[in-house]
């Protein structure tokens, strides 16, 4: 099946109460896929007349205590910015989609990767943070999708699954399997009319200083957690890698063909794929570099991860980088080419240090 | 002999006992307190969700006393929307001005009336942007001054929106009505239209809207008595009053 029809599988799978969307290319397979399958289940499914109209539904099923979600394809999510903020500050849970195509604007409907800062960043006005986790295969978009749900009620956030049209329209064989589900969470904070208890007001309006001050502090208090508890990547080779790629989702398939051809040549290459791009994966990072000469950094943007992996690896190592736009992406022939040369030179490197000595 | 004293007026039990911020002549008092008593005649309070408003009430939460979700500017129908959808069960209302409602939120008021959304809204219209300090609005009537209209509002500008008019040539609403709340008669049927918006909810009938024309004497620049008295001498002809969609009475 194809990525976005997993991530329907995966929805309805994590128990998806109420589906909100409006269709931009190339996610139109979601929202198809849920108007088709939602309503015989007893669930709801509405195509709102726009994203800022899809995203405060999503709000409100969230503010009832339903599992709520949305998505879209770039230019789209930019619009539900507002509503994720809002989401952020009410402290709702929601899982958001968005299968990336080419900006800015309009751009195009080909795969990319220029909303890494918008997702990683809190895309919104205030300063939050939303987990985002980057399949890189149609199986993660269904165990993804399913994942969000759980971690965005255990935070009481928004979180969002980034892909690409790439990844969104490829099809490949998927294992229709219900993932490791987490501890589910009450939700007795919802509205549901107050009966027996006061009043509730979700909202994310605190107009006196001292109570939007506490209510950043409890919110930065999360985000820490989250930092701490789950930040993920894949380890591809690199125990003993003398050069790293990193790169995430559809351009770390790439990357990972040109590891195994760059091994098959004898060269040690490896790969270190970020899954959580935020909270970044630091130390996992560090961690697959201990025998590293080059990092490359190839990314379907012009360095926008690179700014996390600059953070992460400092100084450490030299660093390439390879960026593409537009739906333009390397070829594994590039790749391995690229590979192969940063190989010689720090073997040479080596050499001529060791003669020295 | 002492006459035997005889209660005339109680507050609604929905609304709380907080004094509010509203200036002093300002119709959200009055606008909140039919909403409660229409709450209450229903019995509905426990099974009541509103979807609160951006704007001068955006503290409405501290009066009224029900569960309330916030909403950005403009897309309390979205909200309501999604809670309505997601809890059929319970009864969703907006409350929102007309910056809200007839500006930022445009698209989503008429799609939520075109879906026939099963939801109440109450729309205050006072003809200005109080909350932001008294700009112009898109009820904002040709000629009045705001401080973005310092000369007065143009044609350039366009003519005010009249949002009872436009939803109500749509098919899908139950009951679209504009009352006003400047004198005793008037707050009586303003109640008995929300009282009958809030009932079509309750049988399922469908989207009910009713605009409330009410004073805002502060961006009027004018003192209570006089803004009050404005409504029916200026306003009333820019938006006049009556019940613009009754599709029970169609059906009838």
């Amino acid at each position: 099946m194809s990525g976005n029809d997993a991530v329907v599988e995966g929805a309805i799978r994590a128990g998806l109460d109420c589906y909100f969307g409006y269709p931009i290319t190339p996610q139109n397979e979601i929202i198809a896929g849920m108007a088709a399958r939602l309503p015989p289940l007893g669930r709801v499914f509405l195509q709102s007349e726009s994203e800022l109209a899809a995203i405060s539904m999503v709000h409100g099923a969230a503010a009832a205590g339903k599992r709520a979600m949305t998505t879209s394809s770039s230019p789209g999510v930019s619009l539900m910015q507002e509503g994720i903020s809002y989401l952020a500050g009410s402290r709702l849970p929601a899982v958001i989609v968005n299968i990336q195509r080419g900006g800015p604007g309009l751009g195009n409907i080909a795969p990319a990767q220029g909303d890494y800062f918008q997702a990683t960043r809190g895309g919104g006005n205030g300063d939050y943070r939303t987990i985002v986790l980057a399949p890189d295969s149609a199986q993660e978009m269904l165990d993804f999708t399913f994942e969000a749900f759980d971690l965005a009620d255990q935070y009481r956030s928004p979180v969002l699954v980034l892909s690409d049209g790439r990844l969104g329209q490829m099809m490949e064989p998927v294992e229709l399997r219900d993932p490791p589900a987490r501890k589910r969470v009450e939700k007795p904070w919802a509205l549901t009319g107050a009966k027996g208890r006061d009043a509730f007001f979700i909202c994310s309006l605190r107009l006196p200083v001292p109570e939007l001050a506490e209510h950043n502090r409890v919110l930065q208090k999360v985000y820490r957690e989250i930092e701490r508890r789950e930040p993920r990547a894949e380890a591809y080779r690199t125990d003993d890698a003398l050069l790293v790629f990193t790169a995430y989702g559809a351009s770390a398939r790439l990357c990972r063909e040109a590891v195994d051809l760059l091994r098959d040549e004898g060269l040690k290459a490896g790969l270190l794929r970020p899954i959580t791009l935020w909270p970044f994966p630091h130390k996992k990072l560090l961690a697959s570099l201990k025998k590293a000469k080059t990092l490359v950094v190839t990314e379907l943007s012009y360095g926008q991860m690179l700014d996390d992996v600059r953070l992460a690896v400092a100084e450490r190592v030299p660093i390439e980088f390879l960026g593409y736009a537009g739906g333009e992406a390397p070829s594994i022939k590039e790749l391995v080419a690229l590979g192969r040369k940063l190989l010689k030179k720090s073997r040479r490197k080596n050499a001529s240090k060791g003669k020295r000595r | 002999m002492i006459a035997t004293e005889k209660k005339v007026f109680t507050r609604s039990p929905v609304l709380t006992p907080n004094i509010t911020h509203y200036c002093p002549g300002c119709g959200h008092g009055i606008v909140h307190r039919l909403v409660a008593e229409a709450i209450e005649h229903y019995g509905i309070r426990e099974r009541t969700v509103c979807v609160a408003p951006v704007g001068c009430s955006v503290l409405a939460y501290k009066y009224i006393d029900i569960d309330m979700s916030e909403a950005a500017h403009g897309r309390a129908p979205a909200v309501a929307t999604g809670i309505k959808r997601a809890r059929p069960d319970l009864f969703v209302m907006t409350y929102q001005g007309d910056g809200d409602l007839a500006a930022i939120g445009t698209a989503e008021i008429v799609h939520a009336a075109n879906r026939g959304e099963n939801i109440s809204a109450i729309f205050v219209n006072n003809a200005v942007y109080g909350m932001t300090g008294g700009q112009m609005a898109p009820t904002t009537i040709l000629g009045q001054k705001t401080t973005t209209t310092p000369t007065g509002r143009a044609a350039n500008e366009g003519p005010p929106i009249k949002v009872c008019e436009m939803l109500g040539t749509m098919d899908a609403p139950s009951y679209i009505a504009r009352v006003t709340v400047d004198k005793p008669a008037a707050v009586r049927k303003a109640k008995q239209a929300i009282i009958t918006a809030f009932g079509r909810q309750l049988d399922n009938k469908g989207f009910s809207l009713v605009e409330v024309l009410s004073p805002c004497p502060t961006y009027w620049r004018l003192p209570p008595v006089k803004a009050v008295k404005r409504i029916e001498e200026w306003m009333v002809h820019t938006f006049p009053l009556g019940v613009y969609k009754d599709k029970e009475a169609e059906n009838a």
